[in-house]
């Protein structure tokens, strides 16, 4: 394998001998790549609401609002990151059974996980994932309904900012609607391998 | 009549199979206009900055590359290298085996279908197991991909309602969301007993040694939350130079791919997970592979080597919408593939040298090309290295004649009134293979020679010339 690397690195330097010149990395700004008039001047929760939306996600601010949605559904039975626990406890009611602990085991009986958000993008609705605030990856993941609970503070305007704020994170991932597929004749289907809903729990001091 | 393969696979194409490639590639082609159109006051200065990036890291790969793997190192990552095919596979090997690993988890990766991995590993005695819905019922059909973003735009849900029964996945059900939830379920006990997740990369930031994995689905999300080691086969053309070069690359690649503003899941991975997080993996490799991409970055072609798979030109080219991509015969089809595939052949070139040829060279595939890569002037050099390394070309009519006809005006106005003669002779029974060829799918039209001479005599007399 070291081999390989010499030779394959080698070879770039033979291939690249011959240029009498190198293409120069152009000057630009990120400003280009965002799409302005959408943001300009407006209430970045505004945005994102409106823009997870046309993903097929949807932002909310009240936990009331939360637990009502997720009875309508029939989603009774879940996992909440006991960080934000204390905090949405008071809003359930005794029909629901609200687990603390992760139990991989036993990943299908989870209809809905609640974990922390890093943070949103409003340009594109996109919820922003991290190791830092997740309390496991899993959870986010395997439950046909994941809650991302944002911090109202959190809410960077465009893609050029969310990379900006990236920051020494090893696995970080934005989520912009449910997980979805077109594979089979192009027919969109939501809930591939991720949820198949979508909720931003957007709140103060989250 | 012998064809040029891809033509002859073209003319064997079923008519379902060639309206299903048509209607989706059209409809992600329109999509992708009004997104890009609709929402970037200059989208084509976009595609242009991205491939200048591009095409700058490329041409500093000799810094680049030891630069990321520095980075990567200090990440903590495990870095290898592999200058084949065969190498990569082995290097994917070896970890598991140093692993005591029998299963893996794969996410679509079309380096790893250049390497053809997941068939190395089960001769291995080793479960590697497709995890996008699309490339999952590639491997249980024993067939190929033959789109980049959409591996099965060839098949319709009846097959793959068969495939699903006859996989012991359920009784027959061809509605696409009872086939997407039987794989959820069926594939989410798969992920969560896999030993080893493997992914591809879309973008590395040498600055960070992040990578950077796109998909819609979350398998590789899930990949990478239940397996304990992570391995990522990377092309050493897959680099950028800082973190700030990926928000423009990411807005240009789901629109160009799937007209989606940005794919579902963007995942930044730049190391094993960390020691607080219950979940995902504890060992992260990479293995860069470059699988003849030294031998292209050589070449005249090298600027092929910016494309980032996104598919676009695929869905916008006439020649694929016909052919499909199964008729490329290789990993990647299309447009870029025409241009890819056979450079990646190295001295077995002459084997896809009908890639080339199969081109109108409407030069669209340069248009929707988020990386701008002249694809039709890269076709006409590939066409040139052909013909000097004196590949047989069947099917091509022999030009001579025409020449000959056309170098000489009075020959040439005889043979435009002359040609009239075609319009009573019947021309299907003659004996010219070229023109039997043309007459087997279309008519003819009508032979008009010497119009446009006249519409030119009287244009100047109208005007008093």
């Amino acid at each position: 394998m070291t081999d390989d690397r010499e030779s394959i690195l080698s070879r770039v330097r033979g291939a690249l001998a011959p240029l009498d010149e190198r293409a120069a990395m152009p000057e630009y700004t990120t400003e280009i790549a965002v799409m302005r008039q959408m943001i300009a001047g407006r209430d970045l929760l505004t945005v994102f609401t409106e823009r997870i939306r046309l993903v097929n996600g949807v932002a909310l601010t009240d936990p009331a609002a939360l637990v009502e949605k997720l009875r309508a559904g029939g989603w009774t039975h879940g996992y909440c990151d006991p960080a934000l626990w204390p905090r949405l406890a008071p809003h359930f009611g005794a029909d629901f059974k609200v687990e603390i602990e992760f139990d991989r085991a036993r990943v299908d009986d989870y209809a809905f996980g609640i974990t922390r958000a890093a943070g949103a993008i409003a340009e594109t609705g996109t919820i922003i994932l991290n190791e830092a605030t997740t309390s496991r990856r899993l959870a986010a993941l395997t439950p046909w309904v994941h809650v991302a609970v944002v911090e109202r503070a959190r809410i960077f305007a465009d893609l050029p900012q969310a990379v900006a704020a990236l920051g020494p994170d090893s696995n970080v991932i934005w989520c912009t609607g449910p997980s979805k597929t077109a594979d089979v004749e192009g027919i969109l289907i939501e809930g591939v391998h991720g949820p198949g809903i979508q909720i931003a729990l957007v709140m103060q001091g989250a | 009549m012998r064809f040029q393969q891809i033509d002859q696979f073209a003319s064997e194409l079923k008519a379902d199979k060639r309206a299903s490639v048509y209607q989706s590639t059209k409809s992600t082609h329109e999509k992708r206009t009004k997104l890009l159109f609709d929402e970037f006051a200059d989208p084509n200065r976009l595609r242009q900055i991205a491939g200048e990036i591009k095409q700058h890291t490329l041409e500093n790969l000799d810094t680049y590359l030891p630069a990321v793997e520095a980075k990567m190192k200090a990440n903590g990552v495990q870095v290898h290298w592999a200058a084949t095919a065969e190498a990569a596979n082995a290097a994917v090997l070896a970890i598991m085996r140093a692993r005591g690993a029998t299963k893996m988890v794969k996410a679509k990766t079309m380096v790893s279908e250049e390497t053809e991995l997941a068939h190395f590993l089960e001769k291995h005695g080793i479960e590697a197991l497709e995890t996008d819905l699309g490339e999952f019922i590639v491997q249980i059909d024993d067939d190929h991909p033959s789109h980049i973003v959409r591996p099965i735009i060839h098949k319709n849900r009846r097959e793959i309602a068969t495939s699903f029964e006859r996989e012991g996945l359920g009784a027959y059900n061809d509605d696409p969301e009872t086939i997407t939830r039987r794989a959820r379920q069926f594939l989410r006990h798969k992920y969560l007993a896999a030993d080893v997740g493997l992914t591809g990369a879309n973008f590395v930031s040498v600055e960070s040694g992040r990578m950077v994995l796109v998909t819609n689905e979350g398998n590789s999300r899930f990949c990478l939350a239940a397996t304990k080691c992570h391995i990522a086969m990377i092309g050493i053309e897959k680099l950028v130079p800082r973190d700030r070069d990926l928000a423009l690359l990411l807005n240009l690649l789901g629109r160009s791919g799937t007209a989606q503003e940005l794919t579902v899941y963007t995942e930044f991975i730049s190391g094993p997970k960390s020691p607080t997080q219950p979940d995902g993996p504890e060992e992260m490799h990479v293995i860069f592979v470059d699988n003849g991409r030294t031998e292209v970055l050589a070449s005249d072609c090298r600027d092929i080597l910016r494309c980032i798979r996104c598919g676009a030109c695929l869905n916008v080219c006439p020649v694929y919408r016909q052919a499909s991509g199964h008729a490329y015969r290789s990993v990647y089809p299309g447009p870029v593939g025409a241009v890819l595939s056979p450079l990646l052949m190295g001295d077995k070139f002459a084997e896809k040298a009908d890639l080339p040829k199969a081109s109108s060279l409407c030069g669209a595939c340069n248009e929707v090309c988020p990386v701008n890569i002249p694809i039709p002037d890269l076709l006409l050099r590939l066409r040139n290295k052909a013909k000097e390394e004196g590949v047989p070309s069947p099917g091509t009519p022999p030009m001579g004649a025409w020449a000959l006809l056309a170098s000489q005006p009075m020959a040439w106005r005889a043979a435009l009134v002359g040609g009239k003669v075609m319009n009573y002779l019947p021309t299907k029974l003659l004996p010219i293979p070229a023109l039997r060829a043309w007459e087997a799918k279309r008519a003819l039209p009508a032979w008009r020679g010497g119009e446009f001479r006249k519409w030119m005599k009287s244009r100047k007399s109208r005007a008093g010339l």
